[in-house]
């Protein structure tokens, strides 16, 4: 009896400290990517605009981003005179923790068996039954990082993009809820582990749902604030928009936000619509590596889209919004469940 | 453990709905509730029930408190901060509150509510039972909620619109 309880404790410890092992590896991972992201980002940019991009630290720019960090790091910390101290120390930590946040939740693989200990591995933090609500509802959150830091630096542009931007987020997370439902009634369940396992066999969601794809990916780009949806930060008219005020590791707290989220929807995308990890045509299944390529693909189509498009008028926004969006994904819904009886 | 995560839970709650109440700045009080509602949500994970979590993370912090946050905004804070809302001072307040206790409690302790428990349903916490449950057994309450949430957006669409003249 004290044996068996002994072991049941040495496994459920083993258990946690995996879990523990899992939540910092992905939070290391987060916090670095920004670092290739925005080399990528202004490389790309460069080319579609024919110049070269970042070239003078490091071959080819690389080690830009390293510099850009120390810069970050060093610079002067300014909180504006009558901004509301509290507030504006809390916005940049509430942008980020629910960006980071979200990955609890989310699967980059089936399992994988370590070879040697014959163990196997599951590639994700935790499967729970309710995993895509659970993702929609905390990265909704992420919008009171822009709210507050917009509204506590007591000045007209960032208030006017912390509110911009709150309206627009409440406006486009109902399509892109939506567009997840019509997933969701595919493949029966909430959880984004079933969700990808109803996909195998080149059964991509994005086969059936054409639609559904289309508004997820609008709704997503101006979710995460991108060009041309990027109205919170409309440089022309708001300066920077609700971090005109930050600087140095405040600032970088939000861009840190925002480059985790652009991955976060990539993810999501290739998770909702594009068979998780399943591998495309019939080429053989390597753990994660199809995962990653599909993800990366994403990322460098918002990279893409945000060098091509032109920004949006406000009225404009809110248009496609309401009167687009929301209706099709309606009718989505509609004719998937018309599909399904 | 559950219990140690449960105090904490529950503390947390308390103390920022004391501060929604008690912060003068109205920005303030909006975050405050929006710590309780998700320390709210922690327990109801606590209680095996995660799709309450997420819904109530979901529709509360995501949705509601940004809309009040929207609406508290606009408002002159300055002014806001200074003036009170009941008039009378503290005594007034305490009045009631102790009135409130009082009735809470009697209810509490005559009633057999609390013995009963309401239809006790047994739920599994999973997405699918609630769904069944809520379109057969509770078809009725759950049409009528729909019809007042409708009754209520079409008194916000009649209240916003400009008068035509």
């Amino acid at each position: 009896m004290s044996h068996e309880l002994i072991t049941m404790d040495i496994n459920t410890l083993i258990e946690v400290a995996l879990i523990i092992v899992k939540v910092i590896f992905v939070s290391l991972t987060l916090f670095a990517l920004p670092i290739p992201l925005t080399w990528m980002e202004r490389k790309v940019a460069g080319h579609i605009q024919l110049r070269l991009g970042p070239f003078r630290v490091g071959p080819h720019g690389i080690l830009q981003p390293v510099a850009d960090m120390i810069k970050l790091m060093f610079k002067e910390d300014i909180v504006p005179d009558k901004a509301d101290r509290r507030l504006f120390w809390l916005a940049p930590l509430l942008a980020m923790v629910p960006a980071f946040a979200v990955y609890a939740a989310i699967p980059f693989g089936d399992t994988v068996k370590i070879p040697f200990v014959d163990k196997e591995i599951t590639l994700y933090i935790s499967d729970m039954n309710v995993g895509i609500l659970y993702i929609l509802a905390i990265s909704g959150m992420s919008v009171y990082g822009l709210i507050l830091g917009g509204w506590a630096s007591n000045s007209k542009y960032a208030a006017m993009g912390g509110i911009r931007s709150s309206a627009q987020m409440i406006s486009y997370e109902i399509a892109l809820s939506f567009a997840c439902v019509a997933v969701v009634m595919i493949a029966n369940s909430l959880s984004l582990l079933d969700i990808v396992n109803a996909q195998k066999e080149l059964h991509w969601n994005i086969i059936y749902q054409p639609l559904g794809f289309i508004i997820f990916l609008i709704a997503a780009l101006a979710e995460i604030n991108r060009i041309p949806f990027d109205l919170p930060e409309d440089e022309g008219t708001l300066a920077a928009g609700y971090h005109v005020e930050y600087s140095a590791m405040k600032f970088s707290f939000f861009m840190l936000a925002e480059y985790v989220a652009m991955v976060t929807v990539s993810v999501l995308a290739v998770i909702l619509f594009f068979g998780g990890w399943n591998a495309p045509l019939f080429l053989p299944e390597i753990p994660i590596f199809w995962f990653v390529a599909k993800v990366a693909f994403f990322i460098y189509f918002f990279m893409w889209i945000r060098f091509t498009l032109p920004r949006y008028r406000y009225d404009q926004l809110m248009t496609i919004g309401w009167k687009i969006l929301l209706p099709l994904s309606l009718l989505n819904i509609l004719v998937t469940g018309l599909f399904l009886l | 453990m559950e219990k140690i995560f449960f105090l904490i839970f529950a503390i947390m709650a308390i103390a920022s709905a004391i501060g929604v109440v008690s912060l003068r700045n109205p920005v303030h009080s909006a975050i405050s509730l929006m710590a309780c509602f998700f320390q709210v949500a922690a327990i109801f994970v606590l209680l095996r029930s995660p799709f309450l979590a997420a819904v109530q993370v979901f529709l509360y912090v995501g949705a509601v408190m940004v809309l009040f946050l929207f609406v508290i905004m606009m408002l002159d804070i300055r002014k806001a901060t200074i003036s009170r809302f009941v008039p009378g001072g503290l005594f007034w307040i305490v009045v009631i509150l102790i009135a409130l206790v009082y009735e809470i409690l009697a209810v509490i302790s005559k009633s057999n509510l609390l013995a009963r428990r309401v239809a006790a349903v047994r739920l599994d916490g999973t997405v699918a039972e609630i769904g069944k449950t809520l379109f057969t057994e509770y078809l009725l309450p759950f049409e009528v909620v729909s019809v007042i949430l409708l009754v209520a957006l079409i008194g916000a669409i009649v209240m916003g619109k400009k008068e035509i003249k």
